[in-house]
């Protein structure tokens, strides 16, 4: 029973004015880590693995981390192989850039291609959905095909081949049309639906992401 | 494959407490809203809603340290409505951890706060709450339904169906439809209601009002809904939720 002796991964969520950290720090330790929320940047170096939440506009989303001055300290966690998870927005800010009501706004580009409208019949997305992850992804390992999410979102990226042509992972669900639901490309990995909400399916996606710290 | 259509139990809270008689079994203190949602989670409820009836503004406090608590131990979904009059109680109930924040009366009296809302935490967190009733005879709306105050005893003369675009118009990011009319019977859903809001809306429409069994559920959902939320049947034991999903499933309807 050598898990039950290891201290836990420290993982910190990162704090810069978005969102419920309250659920995805409460969901992450659940999952099995010592979980701090903070602003604090060398904190989110430090750590074993960050979490980069986010909810409501790309753009605010945006400027709340140039405010803060956490791009650089997302990047070169990346870049040094150290475990980097965004969720739904926080997701969204890792692309190019974003685009809502004809505006766009630059995001961090660790991954290829922007995020734009959902053109489905009843948007937002909300709801619990099925996604289709690729062969080889651990964040989904050992979850049945049929679990569900729950996503809130408006906006998604939607470029599967070029987020394969860059090496990553895309994990697509369909809501009006196929869009990129997770993606997984070395330590960087990333959720559009949120898996602290998501129930015994998020409890079990976010334990294969401290499994990777 | 699409997205499930969500069953949603909603429970009224009262300075802490849950009012309107909660009938659980196994449950140490049924009227622990707290320990009620665990229960529900573990029913498989697809998403929560808190209802604040608190009276006293003294109590708001209370309401916070129930939402809190939720946050901490049930990881699905929770709305809390109830007294919402401003940008800053929205930013208190979201901090506290709701996920998403539903507005009703002060939302007829300012339709600009949707707006302010939206604009300031996205429209995902809107819940428009609408009490509708059809207009009682003497009095007309264009669609024959009208928006009601003071849990439905005071008409407002407002359409409810030009109300419910509106607001989705100006940024919220969903509809919960109370009809008060069906509200209480056990009859059914109000379908004509839930078509007549979904023609004119494409944010999601949460049925609510009327369910009084299973059969209840999948006509609502035809109708339009794309959620579907009830209080005493869930309360009282008499049906289950996974009884409603079961029903939702066997008519065609994704469940999870």
């Amino acid at each position: 029973m050598t898990a039950a002796t290891a201290p836990l991964p420290r993982v910190v969520v990162l704090d810069y004015g978005s969102g419920n950290l309250r659920s995805a720090q409460r969901a992450v330790a659940r999952a099995g880590a010592e979980v701090t929320v903070t602003d604090d940047l060398d904190a989110a170096a430090a750590a074993d693995g960050l979490v980069v939440p986010g909810v409501g506009a790309f753009a605010a989303c945006m400027a709340g981390i140039e405010a803060l001055r956490a791009g650089p300290v997302i990047a070169e966690r990346v870049a040094a192989g150290r475990p980097v998870l965004g969720i739904c927005v926080g997701m969204q800010v890792l692309f190019e850039y974003g685009e809502e009501h004809g505006v766009v706004t630059k995001g961090l580009g660790l991954l290829p291609g922007g995020v734009t409208g959902l053109a489905a019949e009843r948007v937002p997305h909300m709801g619990w959905n099925t996604v289709a992850p690729p062969p080889g992804s651990r964040l989904f390992a050992g979850l049945p095909a049929d679990a569900r999410f729950y996503f809130v979102h408006s906006y998604a990226p939607t470029d599967v081949a070029g987020l394969a042509a860059a090496g990553a992972l895309p994990t697509t669900a369909e809501h009006g049309g196929r869009f990129v639901a997770a993606v997984e490309r070395g330590p960087l990995s990333a959720a559009q639906f949120h898996p602290e909400k998501s129930a015994e399916a998020g409890r079990v996606l976010l334990h294969n992401w401290l499994a990777t710290l | 494959m699409t997205v499930a259509v969500r069953v949603i139990p909603c429970l009224d809270v009262d300075a802490g407490r849950v009012v309107k008689g909660v009938n659980f079994v196994d449950l140490r203190d049924a009227g622990d809203p707290v320990e009620l949602a665990a229960a529900y989670d573990e029913a498989g409820a697809d998403e929560l809603t808190f209802l604040d009836v608190t009276a006293s503004s003294d109590d708001r406090g209370t309401m916070l340290d129930v939402v809190r608590r939720t946050a901490e131990t049930v990881f699905i979904p929770l709305t809390v409505g109830g007294g919402v009059r401003k940008v800053a109680d929205v930013d208190v109930l979201l901090r506290a951890g709701a996920d998403k924040v539903g507005v009703n009366t002060a939302a007829i009296a300012r339709p600009e706060l949707i707006a302010e809302i939206a604009e300031r935490f996205g429209r995902q967190v809107l819940v428009l709450s609408l009490d509708v009733r059809r207009t009682p005879a003497g009095t007309e709306t264009d669609s024959g339904f009208e928006v009601t105050t003071h849990g439905g005893r005071r008409g407002t003369g407002m359409d409810a169906v030009g109300w419910a675009a509106r607001a989705a118009e100006l940024g919220a990011g969903e509809i919960l439809l109370n009809s008060m009319d069906a509200d209480g019977t056990k009859s059914g859903f109000d379908l004509e209601l839930i078509g007549a809001v979904r023609r004119v809306v494409d944010v999601p429409v949460v049925a609510s009002g009327g369910a009084g069994a299973v059969a209840h559920f999948p006509p609502a959902v035809a109708a339009g809904a794309d959620a579907v939320l009830a209080a005493s049947v869930f309360h009282f034991g008499e049906l289950s939720v996974g009884e409603v999903k079961d029903a939702l499933r066997g008519a065609g309807h994704p469940v999870r």
